[in-house]
């Protein structure tokens, strides 16, 4: 027998209690304002020669949008979709597999793009 | 499921209250669109592959971002191009709605509809305005 204080204690089966669910609240409203910007950046640079989009991308206002919209995006994608496994994939194993899936995807693109921005911005 | 059978004391098992799933629910705008964000969310998902593939390009040098800017110039990259936009600001503008929603607004049946509505027809007039937008500042389709 629980009492819903013991329940609180224990934050419920996943032991995070509402964590995700407010994260994702949190990296949707972040989210707003970095995809507008992701656009403006984008459309800046459409038709540019290597040499300048590698000078934009790499300026510190540019790279540190970049930065954030692509911490902000791989965390809330990693929730979403850990949400849709945790709905429709029920078999223990496979949900175990593409759980780990899912993280090892969404670090390796955060890691991949967010060294490919630095490197931009500090050369070599 | 034997053990628990095995463990019945109580004769035949009782069926138990199970929770209705999506069926039995009357097919309305509000619940496709909620389908829709999850399968947007889904092909963000595989599309930020297209952004970091274009980072890591540009960060590679002028040969690998030749490669890039020559499958994104393609028919195909443009036609990506264009469903990873729309796909982008109708995750944007669903995700609004439900933020709404979040702080308690926009419940009653009628401004449902009308959110619903405005993420569709917002997002593919958005669409269609960061596209004509992005074409006037390349100077016109090429």
């Amino acid at each position: 027998m629980r009492t819903p204080m013991s329940r609180v204690r224990g934050l419920g089966a996943a032991h995070t209690g509402t964590q995700d669910f407010w994260h994702q609240r949190v990296t949707s409203v972040a989210g707003i304002a970095l995809c507008i910007a992701l656009v403006i950046i984008v459309i800046g640079l459409l038709g540019r020669s290597h040499a300048a989009v590698v000078q934009i991308l790499g300026s510190p206002i540019v790279a540190i949008i970049m930065l954030l919209f692509i911490i902000n995006t791989v965390y809330h994608m990693w929730i979403g979709m850990q949400e849709i496994i945790i709905d429709y994939v029920h078999e223990d194993k496979l949900k175990l597999a593409t759980l780990l899936a899912n993280t090892f995807f969404c670090f390796g693109i955060g890691l991949a793009s967010a060294f490919a921005i630095l490197k931009l911005s500090f050369g070599v | 499921m034997t053990e628990l059978e095995a463990g019945s004391t109580t004769g035949p098992r009782r069926s138990r209250p199970i929770s209705p799933h999506l069926q039995v629910y009357k097919l309305t705008l509000s619940f496709v669109m909620s389908g829709f964000h999850r399968i947007t969310g889904a092909v963000l998902y595989f599309g930020m592959l297209l952004i970091a593939w274009w980072l890591i390009a540009a960060a590679s040098g002028p040969n690998a971002y030749s490669y890039f800017e020559w499958f994104m110039g393609s028919l195909i990259g443009r036609l990506v191009l264009f469903g990873y936009t729309w796909a982008l600001l109708h995750h944007m503008i669903g995700g609004i709605r439900h933020l709404i929603w979040d702080v308690g607004l926009g419940f009653e049946p009628a401004e449902r509809e009308f959110m619903a509505m405005a993420t569709i027809v917002g997002s593919i007039l958005l669409t269609l305005v960061v596209w004509v937008v992005g074409y006037l500042a390349m100077g016109g389709p090429r």
